[in-house]
């Protein structure tokens, strides 16, 4: 069984199911229904190879494992080349993990264009997977703008009135980064001529041209992330998204940024990294504090949500560049959480947006008392976003902090305030949604949560708090990986200053 | 046993709140009761083998965070301090259980009340039984979360609502030091583990950390930030602001949660770590001079306020700035011990205040209140004994606690202890007036509630009474069956290693030692402020009216509990907003998306609109550019090449 190309088929199996769906003929509503079936058995058997991924994912190396590799242009010694370690391990898992339950939480609210639905979600699973396999920065590359492709569709067709403005915005954004990227990628290869990513990580780049290529990724990757002030594009493109599209957006997209920053500019651009981390330090913090602040004052629930992912993902990029063992797992840890946790406070807004068709926080109130299940489920993640320790929120959070202590404890300090800025927000959301008197008239027959709903918040409840309890299941594999990460940049850091040394 | 204890009470909790509906109210509540029941059996044997037999154990029941060198498990830890917190928690807490059978059986959601008890049961025997600093940590955000579901528990009231939310969030700021402390103390030791730590405290005593840059002493540092912790969960000057507004929530809440329990963990926290404040002065000053005013300021407000469980509050947060300057002066048994009678008596006292609501109607304001006591006289009984006991009037409870802490407070020899001592004697005169005040205008004198609600008054039922009988006995004996051992002569036995002291810090010893004047005076000056409760509410009722006349600022400053909300309000909560708005309006919309996307499309928008201007649609003009341009290409080719 070791023996599989485990990582293709994960990558290509949604591909698969994508041409099948593709056949699908006949009447509209029994294609619609095929469809859905479709999609949803061949995520989930996605889902379960990864898993197998897992179980033959061994912890004690280092190395990147379950490799497979293919020639694609070997005249310029480009290759098809995959493989994980157990910093991208989780990452696929996520998405694998969360593609599943997006086809389902659209069953009913998706009903125009179905098929083409279902096609754009499992070629964004294919990219995502891609993506976070991939061992060959060509190939990383094309994942990565591939990515944004379906998520344009799926904003641009089945997004709200204000689509293509978001869409627009979107792409100016990201247009910047991957141009600048894509030279950077150039120059890469100019200087190592070759662009499989273990040899560039062994490779060192020469000092002088590391902060440009730092720069350039981190243009990229900053935008992704989103790091302030590139954010803005964030809150737009959540609001205008259909209910699984922000689910991705927040839960999978957002971390292409971390993942590249700890797989590129952390091992290749070493140098570059420690010059630039308080830049990296500055506008993380001014990220937590500021859109927690404006996440205060939203009136769009999922502005308020997208707002607080910003505040949430400052304290990755803190983590990554503290480049210390608990700053670095708890930054990963903190992806996986906000991978989860976002995506299900998403949900928790797509329940009540397909009753009621707003997000305006002010047209509901008391929900508690006509839907008790789902005031339950959305505190229990109201929770887990703040950080309640037994939750999955915590365990990163804290681990972040504590990293950045050791590095600094100004940063710890002014990135602790998103402790007491957290709840704020979202309590205050919780309390103007769910409690208070049901006075709306139009409120007063909602319906509690479907049985489907339930299938749906269930596993992200179960690993919200797997995640909490036992986080070894997730730290234990990082371990080897982060080690190793971090022994190779400090003694990058050493060589350099030696050479400098010298060359005085 | 030692595991049952502890995860019984989050098994009822789970049953009660996921299959309330399937097994009804009665079940939730038999079932809660149930287990919290047995842990609070189980918490007697418990206690005498940790305590009597001086076996403190340990039990290892998970990893929980491992990173790099930080290792935190999931193991709960037993000694004397814990199996003390045992009885206390458990049986408190199953008093208010079962209590509570009768106070909220016309709500409509019971299983869920009894499950966020039993949930709150099991955070703070987490809290207590914690091994480690971040495991103290969950349980303490644990309790957390339990205050804020059951103050918002009647989740339709806006007030309410409020109040939960404000409980959560200065606990956050609190919590916030009590991270950051985690995270010094974890540079300092590199772990969080209690034994290591304590281990390692006298070689680390003098490391000096650069942290926010200073230079400051490594321990001192962690003790301050710690403290801030529990400032905030034991509601100390400064982030007490929650704590009187948490009354919102159901009266056994308020008596659980915030008179016995959770309330009580910062001063429990501080206990746990005495091997690290002992070592640093600093800390344990900050400690007594805020708990000192704590004391005072609380008691000073508790005087004028009218809503029965506002008064109650702030007695209990004065009570905690006792227990607070009793550790600031090294002597954490007597705190611990006042921790002990305090929460029977403050239990006593709020149930017995449930009683009163219950019969008045839902009537809280003391001023509508009075002649009730004929109509409730077991209730007035034991509000009596709560009250006597919590006024420090011999033999009752309160008395050995708290003189124990004013003796030790002047045993200290320092300047600062005897600052204490005199804030501490002045606020026990203002108690026993508040507490006093607070019984004459609730039970006596004339009625002055309407004659519907006059009509329903009536004793509660025996499910609510048995359980404030059995407080009331702790209310009485546990102050004079405890002192030897908690305070006396057997505390070296009594409490083994949980509560390290260095060896000049005397203050608990000399408190046996001092004159008889400084030891009685705390009984005196009771004595003479429940007199004066008599003189003004029932011999001279237009006193106070007369005061609250001629002293009117003072009057109005205390009433407004020294403006502390609104200054808040207008210091942080108002400036949030503003600035929330104007980094939304203007940061995100006009600067950055101005200068950002939507700038760089508008430029290009009008580049476009000048481009097209040039395309008129006229043959010639395009012929004519098409010419100049290739002149002009021809003229430089020309001029390089030529």
């Amino acid at each position: 069984m070791i023996d599989w190309p485990l990582l293709s088929i994960t990558t290509f199996l949604p591909l698969l199911g994508a041409a099948f769906i593709l056949t699908i003929r006949g009447d509209a509503l029994v294609v619609a229904r095929n469809a859905r079936n479709v999609a949803l058995l061949t995520s989930l058997a996605t889902f379960l190879v990864s898993l197998l991924a897992w179980t033959n994912f061994n912890s004690g190396t280092a190395d990147f494992q379950l490799v497979d590799q293919a020639s694609w242009l070997p005249g310029f010694d480009i290759s098809y080349k995959v493989g994980v370690d157990g910093i991208s391990l989780f990452f696929v898992l996520l998405s694998t993990f969360l593609t599943p339950l997006c086809i389902l939480s659209a069953w009913e609210a998706v009903q125009v264009r179905v098929k083409e639905y279902m096609i754009s979600f499992l070629i964004l699973e294919t990219m995502m997977v891609g993506m976070f396999c991939a061992l060959d920065l060509v190939l990383f590359y094309v994942f990565f703008e591939g990515v944004l492709i379906p998520m344009f569709i799926i904003i641009g067709v089945w997004g709200g009135p204000r689509r293509v403005y978001a869409a627009f915005k979107f792409f100016l954004y990201t247009l910047l980064g991957s141009v600048l990227m894509l030279l950077a990628v150039l120059a890469m290869y100019f200087d190592a001529h070759t662009t499989d990513i273990q040899v560039l990580i062994a490779h060192s780049f020469p000092l002088g041209l590391q902060p440009w290529l730092w720069l350039a990724f981190f243009a990229s990757f900053a935008v992704k992330v989103p790091m302030w002030p590139l954010h803005t594009w964030l809150p737009d493109a959540h609001v205008e998204a259909p209910t699984a599209g922000s689910v991705i957006l927040a839960g999978v997209l957002l971390k292409m940024g971390g993942y590249g920053f700890l797989r590129f500019s952390l091992p290749m651009f070493p140098v570059a990294s420690h010059y630039f981390a308080p830049l990296v330090f500055t506008l993380s913090i001014v990220a937590v504090i500021y859109t927690s602040l404006v996440a205060l004052v939203q009136q769009d629930m999922k502005k308020l949500i997208a707002y607080s992912s910003v505040a949430h993902m400052g304290f990755v990029t803190i983590g990554v560049f503290t480049v210390q063992v608990q700053g670095v797992e708890g930054a990963i840890f903190q992806m996986l959480s906000h991978g989860v946790v976002s995506a299900a406070l998403f949900l928790c807004v797509g329940v009540v947006y397909d009753r009621m068709h707003t997000r305006e926080i002010n047209r509901y109130g008391g929900l508690a008392s006509r839907m008790p299940a789902y005031a339950v489920v959305f505190m229990l993640f109201t929770m887990a976003s703040i950080g309640l320790p037994g939750t999955s929120g915590f365990i990163g959070e804290f681990l972040v902090l504590m990293g950045a202590f050791q590095v600094n404890s100004w940063i710890s300090l002014f990135a602790a305030t998103g402790l007491i800025l957290g709840p704020s927000y979202m309590l205050y959301l919780y309390r103007r949604v769910i409690f208070g008197k049901l006075v709306r008239e139009d409120l007063k027959s909602i319906l509690d949560l479907s049985r489907r709903e339930i299938a749906v918040f269930v596993p992200l409840i179960l690993v919200v708090l797997w995640m909490g309890v036992y986080p070894s299941s997730f730290l234990g594999p990082m371990h080897a990986s982060v080690a190793k990460l971090i022994n190779d940049y400090q003694l990058a850091q050493t060589v350099a200053n030696s050479a400098s040394v010298a060359v005085r | 046993m030692y595991t049952a204890i502890v995860f019984l009470p989050l098994l009822a909790s789970i049953i009660a709140g996921f299959f309330g509906r399937a097994i009804g109210d009665k079940g939730a509540q038999f079932v809660t009761c149930a287990a919290v029941g047995l842990s609070a059996l189980l918490s007697i044997p418990i206690f005498i083998e940790v305590v009597l037999n001086g076996h403190t154990t340990t039990v290892q029941l998970l990893t929980w965070i491992s990173s790099g060198d930080a290792e935190e498990t999931w193991a709960l830890r037993f000694d004397a301090l814990t199996a003390v917190m045992l009885v206390v928690v458990n049986w408190v807490s199953f008093m208010v259980h079962v209590y509570s059978i009768g106070y909220m059986h016309h709500d409509p959601s019971v299983p869920r009340f009894q499950s966020y008890l039993s949930f709150f049961t099991f955070a703070m025997l987490m809290l207590v039984t914690a091994d480690n600093l971040v495991q103290m940590f969950f349980g303490w955000e644990g309790v957390g979360v339990a205050s804020y579901l059951l103050i918002g528990f009647w989740y339709e009231k806006p007030s309410a609502c409020a109040a939960a939310i404000k409980a959560f969030v200065v606990n956050r700021v609190g919590d916030f030091g009590f991270a950051l402390g985690i995270f010094g103390i974890y540079v300092l030791f590199g772990t969080v583990n209690f034994d290591p730590i304590f281990a390692a405290v006298p070689s680390k005593a003098s490391v000096v950390m650069h942290v926010f840059g200073l230079d400051a002493n490594a321990v001192t540092v962690c003790c301050l930030l710690l403290f801030v912790g529990a400032m905030g969960k034991s509601a100390q000057l400064g982030l007490h602001t929650w704590l009187p507004d948490a009354m919102e929530g159901p009266t056994p809440v308020s008596a659980l949660i915030h008179a016995a329990t959770m309330v009580t963990a910062g001063v429990f926290m501080v206990a746990r770590m005495s091997p690290l404040f002992e070592y640093s002065q600093v800390a344990l000053n900050v400690v007594t001079v805020v708990g000192g005013l704590t004391a005072i300021f609380a008691a000073t407000v508790g005087c004028v306020q009218n809503d029965i469980k506002r008064i109650i509050a702030y007695s209990t947060c004065s009570q905690l700035g006792y227990m607070f300057f009793a550790i600031g002066v090294s002597a954490y048994q007597a705190g611990i011990f006042h921790l002990f009678t305090h929460a029977f008596f403050k239990a006593l006292l709020f149930l017995g205040a449930g009683s009163v609501i219950h019969a008045m109607s839902d009537e809280q304001d003391i001023r509508r209140m009075g002649g009730i006591w004929k109509r409730i006289p077991l209730t007035c009984v034991l509000m009596y004994i709560g009250s006597i006991a919590l006024a420090g009037v011999p033999p009752f409870s309160g008395y050995w606690s708290k003189d124990t802490i004013l003796e030790a407070a002047w045993g200290s020899g320092t300047l600062i202890g005897q600052f204490a001592y005199v804030l501490g004697v002045a606020a026990a005169f203002l108690t026993a007036f508040y507490s006093w005040r607070l019984l004459i205008l609730t039970f006596h004198g004339k009625p002055r509630a309407d004659e519907h609600v006059m009509a329903h008054v009536h004793e509660s039922p025996a499910v609510m009474t048995v359980p404030l009988m059995v407080l009331a006995a702790g209310a009485i004996f546990a102050g004079y069956v405890g002192h030897e051992d908690f305070v006396g002569e057997g505390m070296g036995r009594f409490w083994g290693k949980a509560i390290f002291l260095l060896d000049d810090h005397e203050a608990l010893h000399n408190a046996h030692h001092v004159p008889t004047t400084i030891s009685l005076l705390p009984t005196i000056v009771a004595v003479g402020g429940i007199a004066l409760a008599y003189v003004m509410y029932l011999f001279a009722p237009a006193l106070p009216r007369f005061l609250a006349r001629h002293f009117g600022a003072i009057y109005r400053f205390l009433l407004n509990k020294w403006y502390f909300d609104e200054l808040y309000d207008w210091l942080f909560i108002k400036p949030a907003f503003w600035l929330g708005n104007g980094l939304w309006k203007g940061g995100d919309g006009a600067v950055i998306d101005g200068c950002g996307p939507d700038g760089v499309a508008a430029v290009t928008r009008d580049l476009a609109r000048r481009a097209s201007a040039l395309q008129s649609g006229y043959l010639y003009h395009y012929a004519f550019a098409m010419l100049i341009g290739v002149a002009a290409f021809v003229t430089w080719y020309i001029v390089r090449v030529g």
